[in-house]
């Protein structure tokens, strides 16, 4: 399967990338790992005029640990992240979540903004992004704007970026005293794409739980720290609200009952945690 | 700024195996066919041109990579190794070695691929358990073995490995 | 015989192959690795997106002027140059290599670009319009074997093309003294051992000549090399079939490469130059192949002790759309041991083939075992649970008894050697099932879910080349003439200087079989395995060949390899021939060992193997009178167990029987339906191990390809025939954190057929561990109908009971019936116009135009029939459609129908929806409802992304229906904030709804 014919651009200063996107918009694809995007133009899904390639761009890879967040910057490989020394401490959602992305062999080039622009609802970056509220920024000629993960992800694999935009920083908030965090996640194999991804912030007062891979985007609910018959309440509206599809790998009802008791065991160990 | 117009074929050089190489490739052309086709690499295999199966993979600066998912455009520059750096002068190395004796490989295809994976993971990663080697595995399709003598091969160069790292340095 | 090979060095030993240096470094050459000639172009093939359709024009005109592109074959070329592929069954049911009229499954071939390189000859694909004409579509067996399905073949008048009837002993007899009669249906679903190599085809037409020349990676059987050769209309020796020495894995899979080898053949001959032709996954998954998926019903006789009388089976076997030679193998390969391991002597067997508008099926290792033993060995689970027995003592009861080989099973297989209760018992005991038994205890002691599989197979090897006449009925097969038998050749040569090398009828993909041909012939010769050349390369115009070459069935470790031991044999016999008589010495006194030749009793007395090669080369004088000269012997093997069928129908399908018994515990979680399994122990008589390194390897690698049939593989299909497993994505082959290590016994009952005691081994654990794995979900859940592949969400499914149920009721239902439909949605919108106007919009063209999102034109072609140009995308994947679009049940201005049609290069969609309109206070709440089903490339890739993409879709709809009305705001109430435009008005309104955030 190959793909259909394109222009190849490298710049290497953000400023010669986001003068591109000014120019030619929708007409251009960015490349960064390329997992997503060249899978999908092999099989002609995909069809830019134009190809950008910003792996070149040094000062987009770097990881700055801030007061209120880590910031990522778009082309730093999810591998680089994972092996981060600070990340167990400053968020331990993120390690626990990002061992699940892909494989070895896609996280060395992988990069992270790569995965928050490309928005699967499976995936686990975006997942982590929304619950811990974090944000993403758009850099393009007409300025840079940063945008809450909850506006950014709008729909299945579609964004609040616009035609000349592009992903420059993808902003995690650190963990907060008196927080636990879990993830766990069902596929059938190890690496594949989620069919119900979970994650979980929990306080003594409060639970803050992330769905992946059943609604068409990561989907967060807030509650005040149920449990029993409340909770299993709470997660049954959930369930039934996120309108999961069936699809070849798993059912709509298996989505809901993986919400109810897959997000149940996930509350439980980040309140184990916080503790 | 690199810049390649799309009927373009351009002179791609770049470092394979040590040596400096030149090939030409449009932008469209999968990394993969431009090695296999234009340079004949042919111990490059395809097996799914979607990045799932790993029989492609390759290492580019250092880290592993699938050659179906990237571009030809993309290694302009770039350091590249294939599984002919693992053996010197027909020598094979102690990972290739150890997939003989347990039987790690059959038909042979998905074989490259997974020996790049390895060899770039026990850099890493030099004193994996069971389970982690299995999961590095888990980024490769194989049919033939069922990855019994594969996950043996890769402990038994962990342990020698090991023992060789107990030695006093000579 | 077996004495004189059993004291050989080499023989039996786990020696490292020969064949690993050059696949370690990358060196071996696969077949897209081979050099080509200057000028050879590159093939892309056009495959239907229909599963059923008419083909009522192609014009290839526009793809002939893309760049590059040399040719464009379509049915008509194909007709004019071939004639349709010879059956095993006389019926109307022609296929070529290119569909003809009409297409019957989705994927197949249609038209063929030939152009400078596989890039532009994929991008002239596009550019050939095919007008189709779709049919209705027969796609699950039972349904296409009803009167009244669609017919895939029309002129056949039905599309269960064959039914035989067999009985064997006295069945009705046995059910009718049967104290219980137990029943099971089993539904065995396709699925491919999909090798990481797909098919390669390099093709030359020599024109001189009038000779094909084809490279590729065919694996056999050669049976089908005049199937080629007849449809290419070309002698035998005129279709040269070459394949190199490696092959990236075959599983039978690469016998079904020969609809294109005949393509690009004629391609080759039409351009006049050679074509080479790459498939890739997509086309793999899609179009090259499938195991036949088989509905059985299963019934067992028995007795309260759990004797079992008789069994009766039917099967209907799904061959989808048509029968490419060798089918309907599987359905008749395993026929002679359809009683299994069990010594029952009354079976009634019935076989219906059926044709469905599916990817043809084909060889895919296992050849029916699979399927067959996935019918016997629930059923005896089941007999086990009804009455109310352990599973392992009442397969014990019925084995087929130790002492009473060679066994002739009652519908013709004669099983050579065994002990199956010895190799039972050694099981039991070196595999510690009692502590299996007490681990699954104490589990359920905990509240798990945790059982014990079993399964007791018998694996059949070496195939029978006449086991496919049973087929037809006896005064039928009388007209064609008997066939039966196997033959293998080996060829060994020695040269001038003594160095030895050997081809034989083999080709290999991965097995090893260089290395076991090098063992054997060391052991005869006194060389060393590394010291011999096996060059396992094959040319049907230089090779000694017969219609059973090949690797399928497991032939190579009892056939080829009898064949290589006689070559060797002769040889060896010669050399002492020749030494004795150089050396004057009588030839019972020599030993042949490290090179020489010399006497056992006074080793100075000896001569080089060298000098003796030396002398038959360059010196026939010196040989013994009558002797031939040079050193080269061609071994051929054929045994003469393998018969005809008899008229009674029997049918020793085999030549060797191997026995496998395996047992596992698997733990199955209650809310996940996640499957763990403990621990997996498989028993293996598979007579004399050749390579005890190698033997294993098999095993492994069946077991790996058992568990994925168990737990993850199945080529998905719609009811429209639609395909979903196109990528490995979505067609799942496990990986090494889910394959555990099995624990491997073994147990050695030579075969007495076969000169080095040999059996087969490779198939095994493809029939024993799907059932066995399903056997322990069985046990551990109580559960008795379960249809692979066994997935969390299938399990889950099949254990929670009601689910607590959605806190709110759902919209009232509408007029339209969108619950079949495989994509659905509903929703609702305000649009700030009152009804009428809003339904104004909703029937204007130009309206609609502004509307729809991506709408480049709409046109009214008729009463309420709109046709439209749309593109359509979520995210990065964006394409062109054609949409028709019809409007009914037109209730102006409160409701209507909506039914639509896409069709574009990214797939097509069909649907329907309900709309309907209630005026409220400002405006008009729009309700609607939707159900669309999706086929082509975005169903085969992902349908997932349609659902999100339609929400998208329709979210941007009524935000435009919404900001084109342009009507003014109404009063803000108190609970929703003064809008500071029109546009952020309707966002806020979207809000409410849910519709955004």
């Amino acid at each position: 399967m190959k793909p259909h014919k394109f222009d190849y651009v490298r710049p290497t200063r953000l400023e010669e990338a986001l003068d591109i996107l000014s120019s030619r918009k929708d007409d251009v694809r960015i490349i960064a790992g390329g997992l997503s995007l060249v899978a999908m133009m092999n099989f002609r899904l995909v069809e830019p005029a134009v190809l950008m390639d910003i792996v070149h761009i040094e000062s987009l890879g770097y990881i700055k640990a801030g007061e209120q967040a880590i910031e990522v910057g778009a082309i730093t490989q999810q591998a680089r992240l994972l092996a981060w020394d600070r990340l167990p401490a400053l968020s331990p959602l993120l390690a626990k979540g990002m061992p699940h992305i892909g494989h070895f062999q896609t996280r060395s080039r992988g990069t992270v903004g790569g995965s928050i622009a490309h928005s699967d609802p499976s995936s686990e970056l975006p997942l982590c992004l929304a619950v811990l509220d974090g944000s993403v920024t758009l850099a393009s000629t007409r300025g840079t704007r940063n945008v809450k993960a909850e506006d950014f992800q709008v729909g299945l694999m579609t964004t609040d970026k616009q035609a000349d935009e592009m992903v420059t920083a993808v902003h995690f908030p650190v963990a907060r005293p008196g927080t636990g965090y879990a993830f766990d996640e069902v596929t059938m194999r190890h690496g594949d794409l989620a069919i119900c991804a979970i994650a979980v912030a929990a306080t003594k007062d409060r639970i803050r739980m992330g769905v992946g891979g059943v609604a068409d985007k990561p989907t967060v609910r807030e509650w005040p720290a149920l449990s029993g018959k409340d909770l299993d309440e709470a997660l049954n509206e959930f369930a039934w609200d996120l309108h999961g599809m069936d699809d070849v790998h798993a059912t709509a009802q298996y989505r809901r009952q993986l919400v109810r008791k897959l997000g149940r065991k996930v509350i439980l160990e980040a309140q184990q945690c916080c503790k | 700024m690199l810049q390649i117009k799309s009927d373009e074929r351009k002179a791609i050089t770049f470092t394979l195996n040590g040596q400096k190489v030149t090939g030409f490739a449009e932008p469209r052309m999968l990394l993969t066919d431009f090695l296999r086709e234009q340079l004949g690499l042919t111990e490059i295999h395809v097996g799914c041109e979607h990045g799932v199966c790993g029989a492609c993979t390759i290492r580019i600066d250092g880290k592993v990579a699938r050659g179906c998912l990237t571009f030809a455009a993309q290694i302009d520059g770039a350091e590249v190794l294939t599984v002919k750096s693992l053996s010197e002068d027909g020598e094979l190395s102690e990972l290739q070695k150890a997939f003989r004796k347990h039987h790690a490989l059959q038909c042979g295809y998905c074989t490259p691929g997974i020996l790049m994976s390895t060899s770039a993971f026990l850099e890493i990663n030099p004193n994996p358990t069971e389970e982690e080697i299995r999961l590095m595995l888990s980024g490769h399709i194989c049919r033939c073995t069922g990855y019994v003598g594969m996950v043996h091969a890769v402990q038994e160069v962990v342990e020698i490995k090991r023992k060789n790292g107990n030695k006093p340095a000579a | 015989m077996n004495e004189v090979a059993n004291k050989g060095k080499f023989v039996g030993k786990a020696i490292e192959r020969v064949e690993d240096p050059q696949l370690l470094t990358g060196q071996a050459i696969f077949t897209a690795d081979m050099p080509t000639r200057e000028g050879t172009l590159h093939a892309a093939i056009l495959r239907s997106p229909h599963a059923h359709a008419e083909i009522v024009a192609i014009d290839t005109s526009a793809a002939l002027r893309q760049p590059g592109v040399v040719a464009v074959l379509t049915g008509r070329e194909i007709k004019e140059e071939s004639d349709p592929f010879l059956i095993v069954l006389r019926k109307p049911m022609d296929q070529w290599s290119l569909a003809i009229d009409r297409v019957r499954f989705v994927g197949e071939s249609v038209a063929l670009v030939v152009a400078t390189d596989r890039y532009l000859a994929e991008d002239a694909l596009e550019h050939i319009k095919v007008e189709y004409k779709p049919l209705p579509a027969a796609v699950f067996p039972q349904d296409a074997a009803k009167e009244g399905a669609p017919l895939v073949h029309p002129d056949c008048g039905t599309n269960v093309v064959s039914e035989r009837h067999f009985s064997y002993g006295d069945p009705d007899k046995a059910f009718a003294e049967a104290d219980k009669i137990v029943e099971l249906t089993v539904d065995y679903p396709r699925n491919s051992q999909t090798p990481m190599e797909g098919y390669v085809v390099v093709a030359e037409y020599r024109h001189d000549e009038k000779t094909y020349d084809v490279q590729s990676n065919f694996q056999g059987p050669f049976t089908v090399h005049p199937v080629m050769s007849k449809a290419l209309r070309v002698k035998g020796t005129q279709l040269r079939m070459r394949s190199p020495a490696y092959m990236g894995g075959g599983f039978g899979i690469k016998q079904a490469i020969f609809p294109y080898v005949v393509l690009m053949c004629i391609a080759s001959k039409r351009v006049g130059r050679p074509v080479r032709w790459i498939e890739d996954r997509l086309e793999h998954l899609t179009a090259a192949i499938a195991a036949p998926n088989r509905v059985i019903r299963g019934q067992a006789a028995v007795k309260n002790d759990g004797t079992i009388l008789g069994f009766r089976f039917e099967q209907l076997d799904d061959y989808g759309a048509y029968l490419r030679p060798p089918m309907p193998g599987p359905l008749y390969r395993q026929h002679g041991i359809m009683t299994g391991a069990y010594g029952v002597k009354n079976i009634a067997i019935t076989n219906r083939l059926v044709v469905t508008n599916k990817t043809p099926s084909g060889m895919v290792r296992g050849f029916g075992g699979p399927q067959m033993y996935y019918g016997i060995e629930r059923l005896i689970q089941r007999v086990a649970v009804e009455l109310g027995m352990d599973h392992l003592e009442l397969i014990k009861k019925n084995l087929v008894p130790a002492g009473s080989f060679p066994y002739r099973a009652p519908a013709g297989a004669l099983l050579d050697s065994g002990d199956y209760q010895a190799a039972v018992a050694i099981a039991e005991k070196d595999g510690r099932l009692a502590e299996l038994r007490a681990r699954r205890d104490k589990a359920r002691a905990e509240g798990r879910l945790y059982g014990i599989g079993f399964a007791a197979i018998v694996e059949p090897a070496q195939s029978n080349m006449g086991y496919l006449s049973t087929i037809n009925p006896v005064d039928e097969r009388k007209k064609s003439g008997p066939k039966g038998g196997n033959v293998a050749y080996c060829t060994i040569n020695i040269d001038p200087l003594g160095n030895v090398s050997v081809t034989a009828d083999s080709l290999p993909q991965g097995q090893g079989h260089a290395t076991v041909l090098s063992q054997i012939i060391a052991d005869q010769l006194g060389v060393r395995p590394q010291d011999i050349v096996a060059n396992m390369e094959r040319d049907t115009q230089r090779d000694p060949w017969s219609i059973a070459q090949g690797n399928y069935s497991s032939r190579f470790s009892s056939a080829t390899t009898s064949s290589a031991f006689f070559a060797a044999c002769r040889l060896r016999e010669k050399l002492l021939k020749i030494a004795a008589h150089l050396l004057k010495v009588p030839e019972d006194t020599l030993e042949l060992a490290e090179g020489k030749v010399f006497q056992k009793d006074n080793p100075q007395v000896g001569i080089r193997l060298s000098r003796v090669a030396g002398t038959a080369h360059w010196s026939p004088s010196e040989l013994p009178p009558g002797m031939a000269p040079g050193l080269s012997e061609t071994g051929a093997w054929s045994p003469p167990e393998l018969e005809p069928p008899n008229d009674a129908d029997q049918i020793n399908t085999s030549l060797t029987y191997s026995f496998v018994f395996d047992f596992c515990g698997v733990e199955v979680d209650r809310d996940t339906g996640r499957i763990r399994i403990d621990r997996y122990v498989t028993m293996h008589d598979s007579g004399k191990l050749l390579n005890p390194l190698l033997a294993k390897g098999q095993v492994y690698g069946a077991f790996a390809w058992g568990l994925g049939a168990a737990l993850f593989e199945e080529f998905v299909y719609k009811e429209d025939g639609s395909f979903l497993s196109g990528t490995f994505a979505d067609y799942l082959c496990p990986t090494a954190p889910e394959v555990p290590e099995p624990q491997i016994l073994h147990f050695e009952s030579p075969s007495p057929f076969t000169p080095l005691g040999a059996k087969g081994i490779a198939e095994s654990n493809c029939m024993s561990t799907p059932v066995c794995i399903a056997n322990a979900i069985a046990d551990a859940t109580g559960l008795k109908d379960l249809r692979l592949p066994l997935t969390p969400s299938k399990l889950a499914g099949l254990l929670q009971g009601d689910e607590p149920a959605p806190p709110k009721k759902a919209e009232a239902p509408a007029a339209a019936n969108i619950a079949d439909r495989s994509v659905q949605g509903r929703g609702s919108a305000f649009v700030p116009a009152p009804p009428r106007a809003v339904w104004q919009a909703l029937i204007d063209p130009e309206m609609l135009k502004r509307v729809v999102p991506g709408c480049h034109s709409v046109a009214l072609v008729g009463p309420n029939t709109y046709d439209a140009s749309i593109t359509l995308g979520v995210g990065v994947v964006k394409g062109r459609f054609k949409a028709k679009v019809s409007l009914s049940n037109l209730q102006a201005p409160k409701s209507a129908i909506i039914q639509g049609a896409l069709d574009g290069p990214l797939g097509s969609s069909e649907g329907v929806g309900n709309i309907s309109l209630a005026a409220v206070d400002g405006g008009t709440q729009v309700n609607y409802e939707y159900g669309f089903d999706i086929s082509g490339k975005v169903a085969a890739i992902g349908g997932r992304m349609l659902d999100g993409a339609t929400r998208v879709l329709m979210k941007q709809f009524f935000e435009r229906l919404g900001s084109t009305m342009e009507a003014p705001a109404p009063e803000p109430s108190s609970s929703t904030p003064a809008p500071k435009a029109k546009t952020s008005w309707w966002k806020v309104i979207l809000k409410l709804l849910g519709l955004a955030k």
